[in-house]
C-alpha cells in the first residue's frame, strides 16, 4: 500500500479509507450494500450503468456539483478518479445513497459513488484499479471532462460508450478529429450533439407533413447561429443535413467571425452560413435558418418558454402578398444539467445518426 | 386559406429522412378539441399530460387546444382553469414561459354537445386556426364526457362535416366505457362507424398505455426462454389479479352503476389476458398486434347461464379495517343506495380454448378495500413429474411460479426450488427478483401522454379496436346479465381490509390456490 499504514473510518453507508487497495474498495462496497439493505430491504442498489469520470482532483467539486444535478439519471455506479499528479497514496471514499423517500411498500434505489484519488505513480496499474469498482455485466459509460485523452484511452478497454462534448475543446478540428477517433473503439455520446436534438426534432417535424416534406430536396441555404464557442455543435447541426439529405459536405471558409461555404444538393448549392451569436450565454445553438429553392424561408431561434418559429412564403398565385407566420413550440429548456443527464441517459441508446453527422461535420471543417 | 402550396401531385410521397434516430417521432401539426373540457378527467390527466408534452417538447409544431363544455365562460376563464389544474396534478413543476405558451393556444367553446351551434361554433375556430397558421391541421376529438353523450357528439360530428378534412387527418378518441354491455357496444360501434372510420377510432384503454402493460410484450417476445414453456403442457394455471386497497370514495354514483366486472375485468384485466396468451404479432403495428388479440378473446367461451355460478363470483366489502382505520362497509359508503347488489369484487375462471392454451384455467379477480394494492400476473407451472429428495423437514417443492407485477414495483419474479445449506438435502422455495425501477434511469410517462401522441400520431396499437370491444364484451356480457337478474345470484361478502371472499376458493380447480393479496 502506498502512502503509509491504512486508517478506516465509516459510518452508516460511508466509508473511507486513506492507502487503500482496489479490493478493500470492493469489500467495502459489498459490505456497505449488504448492511444498508439488511436495514431496509425495500432499498435496493440500481443496476443500470457504471460510469467512470477520470478528473482532475482540484475540480472533483464541481465534477460532483454538476453530476448532482442529473438527478435521476444519475449512473447506478459512479467511479471518479481524482486525479493529482504527485499523490502517491491511494485514498478511496465510498458513499451510497437512496433516492428520493420511499412510500411503504414501494422501493427506493441506491446508488453508490466511489471516489478514488490517485498520482502519477498509479496510472500505470489504472485498468486494475478501476476494473475491480464497475459492477461486472453492466454498460460503463467513460468521461473526462478535463482532457486527458490517453487516459481515456487506456480505460476505453472497460467501457462501451464515452461521453465528450465537443465544444469543450478549444480547437474545433481537434474536437471533432477526436470524436471520430473515438467512435472508432466505443460509442460517442457528444453533449455538443445533445444540445441540437431538439432543433433536431423541430426541423423533421417541420418537413414531416407530406405537403412541406418535397421542400426537403430544395434546400438552398442553412444558417447556423451559435455559441462563439460552439463551433463543433453548429457543424453538427449542419453535417446531420448534410449526411441525412445526401448533400456533398466541402470545407468551409472563414469570413469574419463566420464560417461560409456550399455543399452540394444533386445539382444545386446549398449556402451555408455559421455564424457566432455572442449574446448567446451558454454553450449550444441560438437559431437555425433554412430557404429552399421555391423562396420558403424557415426559423427558429430560442425564445421564453420554447423555439420562437417563424415561416415565411414568397408572393405566388396561391399567395399573392406573400404570407409570413410566427409562433412558439413549446419546450422548456434542459439547462446544462439536463444535457448532461440526458447524455448519461443515451449511454444506454444507440443513435445511428451521430458518425455520419460527424463525418460531413469533419468535411466542412475549414 | 392558403393551404394548398405543396400539395398532394398524385406521386407516392418521399419518407421524411430526418426522422432516423430521432427518439420522439413527429407528430402532425394537430387541434385537439376535448369534448368535456371541464370534467374532471380533463383537469386531472388529459390537461396535465398535454402539459407535460409541451415541456418536452413533445406536442406538434403546431398545436392548438379546444375545450368544449356546457358551462358559460370565457376563453380567458377556461385558460385560467386548466392553468390551475395544470399546477395540481401535473408531474413536475410548471415552467412558467411554457405553460404561457401552451395557454395562449387554447379556446373555449361552449354549449351542450346536442346544440348545433356548438359545432358551428367549433368549425370556426378550427377553421379559424388554420387560416392564422397558413396550413392544413389534423383535428382529434376527444370525448372525455359521460358515455350517453358519445353517440349525440359524433353524430353532430357528422352532420357538421367536421369527421372529415379535405386537408388532414380527423381523429375521434373515446374514453371508456365503450358501452356498459354488448348491445350497448355494438350500438355505439354502429353510430361510431356510421361517420367515422374505423381507423379514424381511439378507444382508450388507458391501461395500455402503462409502461408496465407494454412491458409484457417485450417480456414474452423478446425473451427467448419463455416462449417454449408458454403453454399448457408447462403451464398449469395463470391466476391476474388487480386488488386495491382502498374503497369506492366519492365516485359512488359512477361504481355503483359499473361495479367491479365493467370497470376492471371487462377491459383492463382482459387485456392483460390477452398479452399472456397472444401469439407472437408477425409485426408490431396496430392491426397484427390486435388480430392476435382478438384471436385470444374469440377463444374464450361464452359462458352460459349454467356455467356461470360456477365459474364467476361477485362480492361486496363490509366494515372492517384499513389502514389501521375503521372503515364502512360498501352499503355504508355515502351515495351508495340502500340495498345495492353491485359487487366491489369479482372473480371469474375463463378458459381459452385453443392449441396452446387448452385446459389452463386463466383466473382474474379484482376487488376493492383488499388487504393491499397489487396488480400482478402469476403464471404457475406444472410440478416437477419425479420427485427425489424427501419432502420432510422442508416446506417442500413447490411448482415454479412466474410473477409478473405491474404495480406497485414493476417486476418479475421467479419462484425456484433451492436447497437449504446444511448436511441434509432439504429444499424450499426461493424468490429470484427482478425490478424493472433497478434497471433503467427514466421515468416511466403519464399512460395519458403516451395515449395522447399515439393518437395525434394516428397509432392505434395502444387502443382497442371495434371487434376487440365486442369480444370483451361477448365474454362479459352474460355474467352482467345474470347478475342484473333480481334476485340473481347470491352477493358475497369479504371484510374489508381482508384477501376477499372465502367462496372465490369454489372457482379454483383442485390443487390451485389463490396467491396471497
Amino acid at each position: 500500500m502506498a502512502g503509509g499504514a491504512a486508517q478506516s473510518t465509516r459510518s452508516d453507508a460511508v466509508w473511507s479509507e486513506q492507502g487503500t487497495t482496489p479490493d478493500a474498495i470492493e469489500a467495502a462496497l459489498r459490505r456497505l450494500l449488504n448492511e444498508v439493505h439488511a436495514q431496509n430491504d425495500e432499498f435496493l442498489p440500481a443496476r443500470v450503468l457504471n460510469m467512470i469520470a477520470f478528473v482532475d482532483r482540484e475540480w472533483t467539486g464541481e465534477i460532483a456539483n454538476r453530476l448532482r444535478g442529473v438527478g435521476r439519471y444519475h449512473a447506478s455506479r459512479l467511479v471518479v478518479l481524482a486525479y493529482e499528479p504527485r499523490r502517491e497514496r491511494l485514498d478511496a471514499r465510498v458513499m451510497i445513497t437512496a433516492e428520493g423517500a420511499s412510500a411503504p411498500g414501494e422501493l427506493a434505489l441506491l446508488h453508490e459513488t466511489v471516489v478514488v484519488e490517485l498520482g502519477d505513480c498509479h496510472l500505470d496499474d489504472l485498468l486494475t484499479i478501476a476494473d475491480p469498482l464497475v459492477v461486472t455485466d453492466l454498460p460503463t459509460l467513460l468521461w473526462s471532462p478535463h482532457g486527458h485523452h490517453e487516459i481515456v484511452t487506456e480505460l476505453l478497454a472497460l467501457s462501451q460508450a464515452v461521453l465528450l462534448d465537443s465544444v469543450d475543446e478549444p480547437i474545433t478540428r481537434e474536437a471533432l478529429d477526436r470524436a471520430c477517433e473515438l467512435t472508432a473503439r466505443a460509442y460517442v455520446v457528444d453533449l455538443a450533439w445533445l444540445r441540437s436534438t431538439p432543433w433536431r426534432e423541430r426541423v423533421a417535424a417541420t418537413f414531416d407533413p407530406v405537403w412541406l416534406r418535397r421542400e426537403l430536396c430544395a434546400i438552398t441555404g442553412v444558417t447556423v447561429r451559435h455559441h462563439p464557442a460552439s463551433t463543433a455543435a453548429a457543424l453538427l447541426l449542419v453535417g446531420w443535413l448534410a449526411s441525412r439529405l445526401d448533400w456533398q459536405a466541402e470545407a468551409l471558409v472563414a469570413d469574419g467571425d463566420a464560417l461560409v461555404g456550399h455543399t452540394h444538393a444533386g445539382g444545386q448549392h446549398v449556402a451555408v452560413r455559421l455564424e457566432a451569436a455572442p449574446e448567446l450565454q451558454v454553450p449550444g445553438l441560438a437559431g437555425l435558418a433554412l430557404e429552399t429553392a421555391s423562396g420558403l424561408h424557415l426559423s427558429l431561434s430560442r425564445g421564453s418558454g420554447g423555439l420562437h418559429a417563424q415561416r415565411r412564403w414568397p408572393i405566388s398565385d396561391d399567395r399573392p402578398h406573400g404570407e409570413e407566420q410566427e409562433w412558439t413550440i413549446p419546450g422548456a429548456s434542459r439547462g446544462e444539467t439536463g444535457v448532461l443527464g440526458e447524455g448519461i441517459r443515451q449511454a444506454l441508446l444507440r443513435d445511428p445518426t451521430y458518425a455520419p453527422a460527424l463525418q460531413a461535420a469533419r468535411a466542412m471543417l475549414p | 386559406m392558403a393551404v394548398a402550396a405543396g400539395r398532394p401531385t398524385g406521386q407516392p410521397e418521399p419518407d421524411n429522412p430526418l426522422t432516423a434516430g430521432l427518439e420522439r417521432l413527429p407528430v402532425a401539426p394537430t387541434t385537439l378539441v376535448i369534448f368535456g373540457a371541464t370534467g374532471d378527467l380533463a383537469r386531472r390527466k388529459l390537461l396535465p399530460a398535454l402539459y407535460n408534452l409541451a415541456h418536452e417538447g413533445a406536442l406538434p409544431e403546431r398545436f392548438h387546444l379546444v375545450g368544449v363544455s356546457r358551462k358559460e365562460k370565457e376563453n380567458e376563464d377556461y385558460r385560467t382553469e386548466c392553468e390551475q389544474a395544470i399546477r395540481r396534478f401535473s408531474r413536475r413543476t410548471p415552467d412558467e414561459a411554457v405553460l404561457k405558451s401552451l395557454l395562449d393556444n387554447i379556446k373555449y367553446v361552449p354549449g351542450t354537445f346536442d346544440e348545433d351551434s356548438v359545432y358551428t361554433e367549433l368549425k370556426d375556430v378550427l377553421d379559424g386556426f388554420e387560416r392564422a397558421d397558413g396550413e392544413p391541421l389534423n383535428r382529434a376529438f376527444y370525448l372525455s364526457t359521460a358515455p350517453s353523450f358519445f353517440p349525440v357528439i359524433v353524430e353532430q360530428l357528422g352532420s357538421s362535416k367536421l369527421a372529415h378534412h379535405e386537408h388532414g387527418e380527423v381523429r375521434v378518441i373515446i374514453e371508456k366505457p365503450f358501452g356498459t354491455t354488448l348491445e350497448e357496444a355494438r350500438e355505439l360501434n354502429r353510430h361510431v362507424l356510421a361517420i367515422f372510420e374505423e381507423h379514424q377510432v381511439f378507444r382508450i384503454d388507458h391501461y395500455l398505455g402503462k409502461e408496465t402493460v407494454q412491458n409484457m410484450m417485450a417480456f414474452r417476445f423478446a425473451n427467448g426462454m419463455f416462449e417454449p414453456l408458454w403453454n399448457r403442457n408447462y403451464i398449469e394455471s395463470v391466476q391476474i389479479t388487480a386488488a386495491e386497497d382502498l374503497g369506492i370514495g366519492s365516485r359512488a354514483d359512477y361504481y355503483d352503476q359499473s361495479g367491479a366486472l365493467r370497470d376492471l375485468i371487462q377491459n383492463h384485466m382482459l387485456q392483460l389476458l390477452c398479452h399472456v396468451a397472444m401469439e407472437p404479432p408477425v409485426s408490431f403495428t396496430a392491426e397484427e398486434v390486435r388480430n392476435e388479440k382478438v384471436k385470444v378473446l374469440q377463444a374464450i367461451p361464452q359462458p352460459t347461464a349454467a356455467e356461470i355460478p360456477q365459474m364467476s363470483l361477485r362480492a361486496q366489502y363490509t366494515a372492517g379495517h384499513a389502514g389501521g382505520d375503521d372503515v364502512p362497509g360498501y352499503l355504508q359508503e355515502e351515495g351508495v343506495p340502500e340495498g345495492s347488489r353491485t359487487e366491489t369484487y369479482a372473480a371469474l375462471r375463463l378458459e381459452v380454448d385453443n392449441w396452446r392454451w387448452a385446459g389452463v384455467p386463466f383466473y382474474l379477480r379484482t376487488g376493492k378495500r383488499l388487504a393491499r394494492k397489487i396488480t400482478e400476473i402469476a403464471i404457475t407451472l406444472k410440478p416437477v413429474p419425479h420427485l427425489a429428495f424427501s419432502q420432510d423437514g422442508s416446506l417442500g417443492v413447490q411448482p415454479n411460479q412466474l410473477v409478473l407485477t405491474l404495480q406497485p414495483n414493476e417486476g418479475v419474479s421467479l419462484r425456484l426450488g433451492a436447497k437449504i445449506p446444511g448436511t441434509r438435502m432439504i429444499i424450499r422455495p426461493v424468490n429470484m427478483e427482478f425490478l424493472y425501477g433497478t434497471a433503467f434511469l427514466s421515468q416511466s410517462p403519464e399512460a395519458y401522454e403516451r395515449l395522447i401522441t399515439d393518437a395525434m400520431r394516428g397509432d392505434a396499437t395502444l387502443f382497442t379496436r371495434n371487434d376487440e370491444v365486442e369480444a370483451q364484451w361477448r365474454i362479459c356480457d352474460p355474467i352482467v346479465k345474470s347478475w342484473a337478474q333480481k334476485p340473481g345470484p347470491p352477493v358475497a361478502s369479504y371484510e374489508a381490509g381482508s384477501q376477499g371472499p372465502k367462496e372465490a376458493e369454489n372457482l379454483l380447480r383442485e390443487d390451485d390456490r389463490w396467491r396471497a393479496i
